[in-house]
C-alpha cells in the first residue's frame, strides 16, 4: 500500500474508534474541533520545518504529489489519525472524571 | 523540532495548570495503543522507502526495528502536545460538554 492508501485507512480507522466502537463522539465536540484547530496550525509549521530542510523526504511514488506547506498533504491525514486516536483513548479513559 | 513541540505546549501545563503530567497513567495508557500503531506503520513506511531520513540531519541514535530515536520521541511527544491542547481549551471553555 502507498502512503496515500494507508493515511486514509488510519483517519477511517480513528473515526469508527471514536463515533462507534468507543463512542466518545468527539468529531462532534466543539472543544475536538478548537483544538484540532489549534493542533494543526503547528502540525503545518513543523512539516514545513521538516521537509524544507529536507530532514524527511518521501517517495513519488508513495504520495499523490499534492503538497501543502512544502509537506505532502498525505502528512495532514496522518496527523488528523493520530490526534482524533490519541484524544478518543484519552477522552474516554476520563470518563470517570466527567466534566 | 522536538524541543520547539515541547515548548511550544508544556507552559499550557505550567500556565493553564491543565494538570495532563500529573495523571501519568492515563496519559501512557492512551497513547500507548496509538502509538504502537503508528511505530507499526512507520516500519513499514521505512522499509518499503515511502519516507526516508537525511542521515547527517538525525541524531543516528536508532532504537528497535531501525527506526531512528526522533521517530519514538515523536509520538510521544506530538500526542501529550494534544492532550494538553485539548485540556487548555477545556480547561478556558468550561461550558464546553465532551460528554453528554
Amino acid at each position: 500500500m502507498t502512503y496515500t492508501q494507508i493515511a486514509i485507512f488510519a483517519v477511517l480507522f480513528a473515526i469508527s474508534f471514536d463515533l462507534y466502537l468507543f463512542n466518545t463522539q468527539l468529531l462532534k465536540r466543539k472543544v475536538f474541533w478548537t483544538s484540532y484547530a489549534i493542533i494543526v496550525g503547528f502540525q503545518l509549521l513543523t512539516n514545513w520545518w521538516l521537509t524544507s530542510r529536507n530532514i524527511v523526504m518521501y517517495s513519488p511514488d508513495a504520495i499523490i504529489g499534492l503538497r501543502i506547506a512544502s509537506a505532502p498533504v498525505e502528512d495532514l491525514l496522518f496527523g488528523f489519525a493520530l490526534v482524533l486516536g490519541v484524544l478518543t483513548n484519552w477522552i474516554r479513559l476520563g470518563a470517570s472524571d466527567k466534566r | 523540532m522536538i524541543v520547539f513541540t515541547v515548548i511550544g505546549s508544556f507552559w499550557l501545563e505550567v500556565f493553564l495548570k491543565v494538570g495532563v503530567l500529573k495523571q501519568f497513567k492515563r496519559v501512557a495508557l492512551a497513547i500507548a495503543p496509538v502509538a504502537f500503531l503508528f511505530i507499526a506503520w512507520d516500519k513499514y513506511a521505512i522499509a518499503n522507502g515511502h519516507w526516508f531520513f537525511d542521515r547527517d540531519q538525525i541524531l543516528g541514535i536508532y532504537g528497535p526495528f531501525c527506526i531512528p530515536l526522533e521517530e519514538y520521541l515523536f509520538f510521544i511527544v506530538v500526542p501529550i502536545a494534544a492532550l494538553m491542547t485539548i485540556e487548555a481549551v477545556r480547561t478556558t471553555k468550561k461550558h464546553w460538554k465532551v460528554y453528554e
